[in-house]
This record gives C-alpha cells, structure tokens and sequence, in this order.
C-alpha cells in the first residue's frame, strides 16, 4: 500500500486541528483510503446484490464512514473490536481485507467465514475484529468480555464495541456498561448514532436526547461528536483509548450520523424525507476528509486521486477474487460447528 | 494406578473440580451471581474466593444477559470462563448470548474462532421453590447445534464432566439438579475427566432398557432394585450427554432388552424421550422391540409450590416401577 507512506510531513497550518498533526500524514492517507475503500465496497456490494451476484441482504454504512475510520485510527492491531450488522467498515477500519470481504458476500470458500456467515457475520480475529453481528446489541457484553481478559492477561489490549442508537434501548447495553464502569474494564462504547433503528427515530425511541447521556447512570465519560468529521470522532477515540488503556475505564462515545442508504434492500424509505436524505448526503464525511486534507495541506489533489484511482483497482481486483473462488463443498456443510468433531 | 478415592457430596465435588482446574490454570475463572462471600446459592462455589481471590471468583452483577455475554468475550479474549446461573431458570434471561453468540460464533465465522466456555446451570424440582426456581429447560439447550450439553447423576461424573468441560474448546452446558448437590458419592483425588458424548450403563438387566437422566437415574436405579424382587430385570442407563446424544449405546441395549423407556424430568413432550425414543425407531433396534416405548416425564404444567402438587409433576420411583411393570409384563 505505497499511499501508506506519503513523504510528506505534516507542517504547521493555521487552525488546522491538532489530531491531524498527531496523527501524521501517512496515517492521515490511511484513514482517507479506508473511507474510500468502504465507500467504494459498499457500492459495489450494492451494485453486485443488483446485477444477482449476492443473494440475502446487506446493511450499508454509506454516510458513516468516518465514525468507523475515526474509531479505528486510535486502536493498535492488536486491540479488539466487536462490531454490528452494518459492519463493513468497522472490518475496513480495523484492516480487513476486501478481497476476503467480497467472497464471503459472495458465500465463497476465500471469505472470511468460508461462505458460513455473509454481510452480518464478516470477522477477522487476526485482527481483533471479534465480528459483525446479527443481534442489535449482541456484541456490547462480548467487548466487554474481552476487555476483561484484557486485563486479566495483562495483555493491554483495549476492546472498543461498536454499536448503532437502536442498541441503546438493549437491556444487554445497560448490563454491558454497568459491569464495564463497576469492573474498570479497558472498553470503548461507540454509539454510531444514525437516527433510525431501521424505521424509528430516537425521538421515538429513546427517553434521552443523546445516548451519551446515558453515561452519567454508568459513571464514565459520555461524549458526543460530529460522526461525519473524521477528525472529531478520531480526537475522541484518542482520548477514550488512552483512559482506558491507562486503567482509567470506560467511555461513551456518541457518533451523530445518518445512512444515506435504507436500512437494508427491504427499505422503502417512508419514514424520512428526500430532503433530509440530501441534507445529509451534503455533509458527506468523506468529501469533508478530502476538503480538510486539501485546505490544511496535508494531501495535495493529485496525491488524493491517486489514492482514489488505487481504491478502484483494489476494488475491482478483489470482485475478480471473490468471483473466482470456489463456493464450499455441500459436503463441508457442518464443517465448523465444533472444534473438534 | 493407586488413585485415593474418598466419599463427596455433588456438590463438594463440583468444588473441587473447579478448584483443580483453576489451579491447573491461571485463565480459568468463575462468574456468577453470590459465588463469592456468599459461596453460591447451593454453596458450591463455598470458599473459593478466599483461597483464589475476587479476581477468580468474580461476583456479577444481577445481570444474566451482560454476565453470559461477558464470559462469552472473556473466552474469545483468551481467557476460561465457568459461569454460574444462580437458577437453569434465569438462563432464559440469557438466551441470545447462549444460543445466538456461544453456540454459533465458531461457525458463522468459518472456524476462525473457539469459544472455550462452561456454564453451570442448577435445575429441577423438589425445592418448594416453585414454576421459576425448578424448570428442567435442558431439552432447550440440547436443541442448539454449536453447544453442548451435560447432565450429571453422580459425584464422580459431576467432577469428571466438569473437568472435561473445562478443557473442552467449544461451549458446554451443564445441568446440575438441585436435588443431587447434597448426595454423596465415591469421587477420585486429583484430575481426571468424563467423556462428553458418552452414556454409561449404570445396572445390567435383560428385561427392558431404561435411559435416564440426572436425578431420575437414581430414582430408575431405586426402581429397578425394587422391580428386581419381582423377577423384572431392567438395564439403567445414565444418557449423561445430551448433546450429542449416545444413540450406539442405547440401540445396543435395547436390540438386547426389546424394551425401552425413557424417564427425565423436563416436561414429557417435545423432550428427550421423544428424540431417545425416535432414534430407536430410526435405528436397526426398532425390529427387536417387544412392547410400545414408554415415556416418564414432567406433566404439561408449571412445576407447582404445594409439594404433593410438585411431586405430582414429575415422575417418582413408584411410577417407574408401575411403568417398569407395564414395560415388560404389559399392565
């Protein structure tokens, strides 16, 4: 990934926010490829589903990219995630390998989960991501759990949970947070925060206005950001992952965001307005990234094309892969559901 | 070998095997509801704390759904959680991290991870503590591909089958009846271990085949001494392993008795009987049958608190030996 390691230093610019010079260029470069490179997934993805090369459903993140980059670029490889239906990015993020992300949409042996899972299951423990979910919610006591092997192994690995403002109304969420806050685990929570759980609105749905007041009842941090600036939701991770890899315990991270796309293919979008959709598409975080990028000099535009150009061959090098890999043998069919059989 | 073999209670036994398996190992843990100070609602867990610390006996929060979720990440994160369900009942809280997480993370993942957790689940009737504190819900877990499920009649294979558990990499429920904690048993020092797929002929007899389990493989075994005296001749089989179920050894014993019947607590339909008597019928043992298939088990009722109503709901030693009866001399 020769766009990892731009030459160029990050210098001194008026206003410029401070998370980019501590972050560095090159890791700047990477945070724009991965939304590029979930963005450009996503769409393909969605173009794939069309065209009847995937069956099943997807959920996609298109408008979200930025909490899932902006997260990830305060955790170390080694650090856990646990992520959530609409988990494309997070997998990004956290450096999953689209090539391995196409197959298993295509339900192919080279996915992730040799074609047993799909879109809600993609994981990859090599990288600590613990994996998508099915469940709203499902994965918010397991980043806890591991939080707690963390420290009783001694290991520093901090567990960040990713989750969506529908899990807020959970009992697993409150559980989750309680023995996080009670135990002083080295957990993250991170509310992506878009508006809808599939059809209702927080206002409909949710006593508090933000799911970051909800922190005060678990004693920890509650934050809330602007969830489609990359630099905002990567300032707040900074400071969360540093509390809790110091033992400081948990925060609460809310990501005020918006799907531009419905909440799976079923969506027929009756429950928001055209208006409000393109409100939101306007504000695209991604766009935003390249703007700052460009504005506070730190990526010039030819540097941002060639990483976009680099984004598309990688796309369509890894359709090309998961196309060409072969689909499990029937006779594989319990393969999988023990260790050891 | 000359292993020293004393008399514990179950529930002593359980203790010990946890407190062989944390010292074995420095990632296994417990977490539960009142396992600490307390030492466990039925005093299992008794003073372990003391001997292994807080950070090894961990006391939860009342919270079944966050606790089982915890020990499910816990057991990602590299570590051996062994869980306390104060009540089998209050698992029901706990349902989507058991069933939807545990059972199917390694598969829906493609086998790219384990999940290396043991829950402990007190059951039954007999307490007085009526429909919430006394369900027989392991049928319920047995029906889950991805889990697997143990239920102990004697001290010797609650140990053995605890520490099996322990080492075993995937997800292992273990039903404990609340009954069986203060019997008491032969039980081997040191570590050893019970196989999770296998039943065990408890008696031999030729008359007829009784697959039992838990505490009603005591209550079989009480019946056939008692139908002995009358000439009937039953072979008891503790099944032990729901999940997977030991079909080889009960076809062979019932292609050598034509006889079977099925006796647990759980209600009676949609149960283990009917998958016992099922796999029967499937098997090569269904042309040796002599007489219909019998099935003991709970009445379609909430366990009730009046305790003859609570007897009433489950089967007794004087029904199995009235079936014991009906089964081989057909009234």
């Amino acid at each position: 990934m020769a766009s990892n390691a731009l030459p160029k230093d990050a210098r001194a610019v008026p206003n410029r926010p401070a998370i980019y010079d501590e972050l560095g260029v090159p890791a700047l470069a990477d945070a724009f490829r991965k939304m590029q490179l979930i963005r450009r997934f996503e769409e393909s993805a969605e173009e794939s589903y069309m065209r009847g090369l995937i069956h099943g459903t997807m959920h996609l993140s298109i408008g979200q990219e930025a909490t899932a980059v902006g997260i990830c670029s305060a955790l170390a490889e080694t650090d856990y995630i646990t992520s959530t239906h609409r988990g494309h990015g997070h997998c990004i993020g956290k450096g999953g390998d689209v090539k391995r992300m196409f197959a298993e949409f295509f339900g192919k042996e080279d996915g992730y989960c040799h074609g047993r899972g799909g879109s809600m299951h993609i994981a990859d423990p090599t990288m600590g991501n613990l994996g998508a979910n099915g469940i709203v919610g499902g994965g918010i006591p397991i980043a806890v759990g591991a939080a707690l092997a963390s420290k009783r192994l001694g290991n520093g690995r901090v567990a960040v949970s990713f989750f969506g403002d529908g899990a807020n109304n959970e009992g697993a969420f409150h559980e989750a947070l309680n023995m996080a806050s009670v135990w002083t685990l080295p957990v993250v929570f991170v509310c992506e925060n878009n508006q809808y759980g599939m059809s209702t609105s927080t206002e409909r749905s949710t006593a508090v206005k933000n799911v970051a007041d909800r922190a005060v009842a678990y004693d920890m941090p509650g934050v809330i950001v602007d969830g489609n600036k990359f630099a905002a939701v990567a300032t707040a991770a900074r400071e969360a992952v540093a509390r809790a890899r110091s033992g400081g315990g948990p925060t609460l991270i809310e990501c005020k965001t918006y799907r531009t796309r419905g909440h799976s293919r079923s969506d027929r979008n009756r429950y928001r307005t055209k208006e409000e959709i393109e409100s939101w598409i306007e504000r695209d975080p991604i766009l935003a990234l390249e703007n700052d990028l460009i504005t506070y000099d730190l990526l010039s535009q030819a540097e941002i094309d060639e990483i976009r150009a680099d984004v598309e061959t990688e796309i369509t090098e890894a359709l090309a892969f998961a196309a060409a890999s072969p689909s499990p043998a029937v006779s594989s069919l319990t393969r999988h559901v023990y260790t050891t059989v | 070998m000359d292993q020293i073999v004393r008399e514990l209670s179950f529930a002593q036994a359980i203790q010990e095997a946890l407190s062989i398996a944390m010292e074995r190992d420095p990632r296994v843990f417990l977490m539960g509801e009142d396992i600490g100070v307390y030492g466990g609602a039925f005093q299992v867990t008794g003073d372990l704390v003391h001997r292994f610390g807080e950070d090894r006996v961990m006391d939860t929060p009342i919270s079944e759904l966050g606790g089982a979720g915890v020990a499910v990440g816990a057991a990602l994160g590299g570590m051996l959680p062994v869980y306390e369900f104060q009540f089998s009942d209050f698992a029901t809280l706990a349902m989507e991290q058991i069933v939807n997480q545990a059972a199917k993370l390694r598969y829906m993942l493609g086998g790219s991870v384990s999940v290396p957790l043991v829950m402990r689940l007190p059951c039954g009737s007999g307490t007085g503590a009526a429909a919430q504190h006394s369900q027989s819900l392991e049928a319920w877990f047995a029906h889950v591909p991805g889990l697997k499920v143990v239920q102990p009649s004697s001290p010797h294979d609650a140990k053995g089958l605890l520490l099996a558990a322990i080492a075993d990499p995937d997800p292992v429920i273990i039903f404990e009846h609340k009954l069986l904690y203060k019997t008491r048993g032969a039980v081997p020092e040191g570590h050893y271990t019970v196989p999770l797929d296998k039943a065990e002929t408890k008696r031999v007899g030729k008359d007829g085949t009784i697959v039992a389990t838990a505490i009603m493989v005591v209550k079989a075994l009480e019946a056939a001494a008692e139908l002995a005296k009358e000439g009937i001749d039953l072979e008891v089989i503790d099944l032990r392993s729901l999940r997977p179920i030991d079909v080889p050894a009960i076809v062979a014993s019932v292609t050598k008795t034509h006889r079977l019947m099925c006796v647990y607590e759980g209600v009676k339909s949609l149960g283990i009987g009917a998958e016992i008597s099922a796999a029967i019928a499937e098997s090569d043992a269904f042309d040796f049958l002599d007489a219909p298939i019998i099935r003991l088990g709970g009445a379609e009722v909430p366990i009730p608190y009046n305790p003859e109503l609570e007897k009433a709901a489950v089967p007794q030693v004087a029904d199995i030996v009235a079936a014991g009866r009906r089964l081989v001399r057909g009234r």
